[in-house]
């Protein structure tokens, strides 16, 4: 049956409680006393948490392939008619609805679980910054905006999601904004992602015009026979033949997809933001830049998985790249000496992990390697902020050492998540990590040898963090060294659970080969049946128990040598690491310059947009600015010059011309304007004179009349 | 008495004066000394035709006239000090001021 229950019918809550907060912080959070921003934030996340929790065990009471649940809230965007690539015309809509299925599920425990954890971390460890509202209201909008991602029922409202994590990424990065790295880092991030964000902008048009919906499924709606998702729709079109396994359009859109996936995923060529985004606060380091928002886009590959089961380029598009980033990743990884530095290259070596497991069909592995990283790799972050606290703001793992009974619970925490990154069993990394080298194993024997050199790499760097981190003898300052203390219980605690998670969080993907039966394979298998059944080598295959206990033994002996190795470069000093990098000081100098990518991208992309800019400015000032502005003003002028000759000549002309005329035509009058009044007053007797003349006869009548 | 002609031909003699000396001369206050002159010989009349005809009327009038002159006086004084104040003359082919 379709599950139903209270959590489910509020889903809508859970994307909501952090978004309340975040606005009451951004808005009036100044006025809010430090407890009141603690409580709210950390609760609203709590609350989330809880309501997922609650979905999440509603939808499990259904049977397998009824768990689906889907509601839309209201049509977000207003539905029109669009024409689709074939001609006619579909209604297109996008609504504001959230899907919970196995899959979201997964998404949405982590992220509101890790995430509580982080928040209620964070109160320790931001306890003595400044802006504490203001973080905290990012981070909640942050928490909004991903819940907003992995909920939603459609491309276009994940799409929402996408860029508000990209929007609060930046903000969180450039927190420190007042530090010119960390805005510049910010700025990096925000322009790298947008790269990315076009390309997947593009696959949802692509989307929207080659099947005409772009919700993810119909699955879970009342009237899921009326409408169309994705799901369906390419269903139908694969069963009237109008699209094929492989079909161009498909490998089209799934490779556009991908392009955004690579830019939040932090995959090659668009990786290069990821270590610079350290220089945010460590707790989003741990949040946004390891156990959520990076992978976003692994989800996002795993969501629109049906597509790429009919896209088989496009997957080894996606396997290569992802291998290629684990490797590359951690060889840089090796050589660094920031304690996030590390982590930020492990994380994006892992994400490579989890593309590769895409690329080669396992996406219930990538998912389950998205789940352990999250605990083991926010539990590391978490960790290395509680060494930095400890260590009064210092980063760099040279100047450490000696901590592991200073700071006793980060220090067997940290060693927890260092064994279970490194892929040792029992621990979480160890299943989901040979899940992926399993699957590998069967669809490109090549990828498989570079996953597997990337564990050992992995074990050697984690080992040569821990090393240097916690044994040994203390390399730090006089003052740093008295003022190393265990962090507070805030901090502390997040990292017991986590590490609680870290090993034991692998158990539920036990591997059938260790007479287990695969659970989080199981149930994420509804959302992963594809459209098709036979989709060649993509198929879940089930391999023989020896070939994978043999797989898993050799893992776990790369892992171990590494862990050797390390052990013997730093620990016993048998092999010093100085001889090492004199013997190969080119390999060394180009791991140490992150083989000069950022100088690369400078070199050809960055300094060419300047000098685009500088052509751009140029022919702003002589050509707009010349021409167009300079050259307006010249002809107003010229127009006015014109004009000014007209009004001075034929306006004013005129108008002097009857001005002459009459002084012309006044001329004789004039003449009796002398101005002497005797002249006037003998013209007054002239006038007498000659009126007395003219009328004398009268004046006899006159005189007679008056008698 | 006299007849009528002696005081018409005295008025005519004293107007025509005042006339030549309104036309020709060119202080401004000899001008109004003719004016007052011109405006004697109308009083002559008046009060010689008065007696002639034995009607006051005429003598009334001439009364007012004598009033007028004062008051002409006067004001045509008064005229000619401002102006003089203004101008530093009182000749009055220098008093061209309406001239275009």
């Amino acid at each position: 049956m379709t599950p139903t229950g209270t959590f489910l019918s509020f889903l809508w809550l859970i994307p909501l409680f952090p978004l309340a907060t975040a606005a009451l912080m951004l808005f009036v959070g100044r006025r809010i006393p430090k407890a009141g921003v603690s409580l709210l934030c950390v609760g609203s996340v709590g609350l989330s948490f809880i309501c997922a929790v609650g979905a999440v065990f509603e939808l499990l009471a259904a049977d397998l392939e009824h768990r689906v649940s889907q509601q839309i809230l209201f049509e977000w965007l207003t539905p029109g008619p669009m024409q689709m690539t074939g001609g006619h015309l579909v209604r297109f809509v996008a609504d504001w609805g959230f899907l919970l299925d196995p899959l979201s599920c997964v998404m949405v425990l982590v992220v509101t679980g890790v995430g509580f954890l982080i928040h209620v971390y964070s109160v320790g460890y931001m306890a003595h910054e400044g802006g504490y509202y203001r973080f905290f209201g990012y981070m909640n909008l942050f928490m909004f905006a991903m819940l907003t991602l992995v909920l939603a029922n459609n491309m276009l409202l994940m799409f929402v999601g996408w860029e508000g994590v990209g929007l609060c990424s930046y903000l969180l990065i450039g927190f420190y904004f007042l530090k010119k790295s960390a805005s510049d880092a910010g700025k990096k991030a925000f322009i790298v992602n947008r790269i990315g964000d076009a390309g997947f902008i593009l696959g949802i048009l692509l989307t929207a015009v080659t099947l005409g919906t772009i919700r993810f499924t119909s699955n879970g709606l009342p009237d899921a026979e009326g409408t169309s998702g994705i799901l369906q729709s390419l269903k139908a079109a694969v069963d009237a033949h109008a699209l094929a396994f492989g079909a161009p359009v498909l490998t089209g859109i799934a490779l556009l997809l991908f392009v955004g996936a690579m830019g939040k995923s932090a995959q090659i060529p668009l990786y290069v933001w990821l270590p610079d985004a350290m220089e945010g606060p460590t707790p989003v380091s741990a949040l946004i830049h390891a156990a959520t928002m990076v992978t976003a886009g692994v989800y996002m590959v795993v969501r629109m998985n049906a597509v790429y089961q009919l896209a088989p380029a496009a997957m080894d598009v996606v396997a290569v790249v992802g291998a290629v980033t684990a490797i590359f990743a951690a060889s840089m990884a090796l050589v660094q000496n920031d304690i996030k530095k590390v982590l930020a290259y492990s994380t994006i070596s892992q994400l490579g992990y989890m593309f590769l497991a895409l690329g080669v069909g396992a996406f219930a592995a990538g998912i389950f390697h998205l789940m352990t990283h999250a605990f083991f790799k926010a539990l590391l972050f978490l960790g290395a902020g509680s060494v930095i606290h400890a260590m009064s703001g210092e980063q760099d793992i040279r100047k450490m050492g000696g901590l592991w009974d200073k700071i006793p619970v980060t220090a067997r925490t940290f060693g927890i998540a260092t064994l279970a990154i490194a892929g040792i069993f029992p621990f979480a990394g160890f299943f989901s990590k040979d899940e992926i080298l399993g699957r590998a194993f069967d669809r490109f024997f090549f990828l498989w040898i570079v996953g597997f050199v990337t564990a050992g790499l992995t074990a050697f760097y984690m080992f040569r963090l821990l090393f240097l981190t916690f044994f040994g003898y203390s390399r730090a300052d006089e003052h740093v060294e008295k003022h190393i203390h265990e962090s507070p219980r805030a901090m502390t605690v997040p990292l017991t659970i986590l590490a609680g998670l870290s090993v034991i969080g692998g158990w539920i993907g036990w591997p059938g080969a260790l007479g287990g039966e695969n659970r989080f394979e199981r149930f994420l298998e509804p959302v992963l049946a594809g459209v098709i059944s036979e989709t060649g080598a993509v198929r879940i295959a089930h391999h023989a128990v020896a070939k994978e206990i043999f797989l898993m033994v050799l893992s776990l002996s790369i892992a171990g040598a590494g862990i050797w190795l390390a052990y013997e470069f730093y620990r016993t000093k048998r092999i010093a690491p100085e001889l090492v990098v004199k013997k190969w000081p080119k390999v060394y100098e180009l791991l140490v310059h992150k083989y000069y990518v950022d100088e690369i991208y400078d070199a050809l992309i960055v300094n060419r947009v300047k000098d685009l800019g500088t052509l751009l400015g140029v022919l702003d000032a002589n050509v707009i600015d010349g021409l167009g502005v300079n050259g307006a003003g010249w002809l107003a002028r010229f127009g006015s010059r014109v004009s000014m000759w007209w009004d001075k000549w034929v306006i004013d002309g005129l108008l002097n011309f009857g001005a002459k005329l009459t002084q012309l035509f006044s001329y004789p009058v004039r003449l009796l304007q002398t101005g002497l009044f005797s002249s006037y007053a003998l013209l007054i007797l002239v006038g007498l004179v000659v009126l007395l003349a003219y009328y004398g006869h009268h004046m006899q009548t006159l005189v007679r009349a008056v008698r | 008495m006299l007849p009528i002609g002696h005081y018409l031909f005295l008025s005519a003699a004293l107007f025509i004066i005042g006339v030549i000396g309104v036309i020709t001369r060119r202080n401004v206050i000899v001008i109004l000394m003719s004016i007052e002159l011109i405006l004697n010989a109308v009083n002559i009349n008046l009060v010689a035709f008065s007696r002639l005809y034995g009607d006051v009327a005429g003598q009334v009038f001439a009364l007012f006239i004598i009033a007028d002159a004062a008051a002409e006086a006067a004001v045509g004084l008064g005229i000619i000090i401002a102006f003089f104040r203004n101008r530093e003359t009182v000749l009055a082919d220098e008093m061209d001021l309406l001239k275009w």
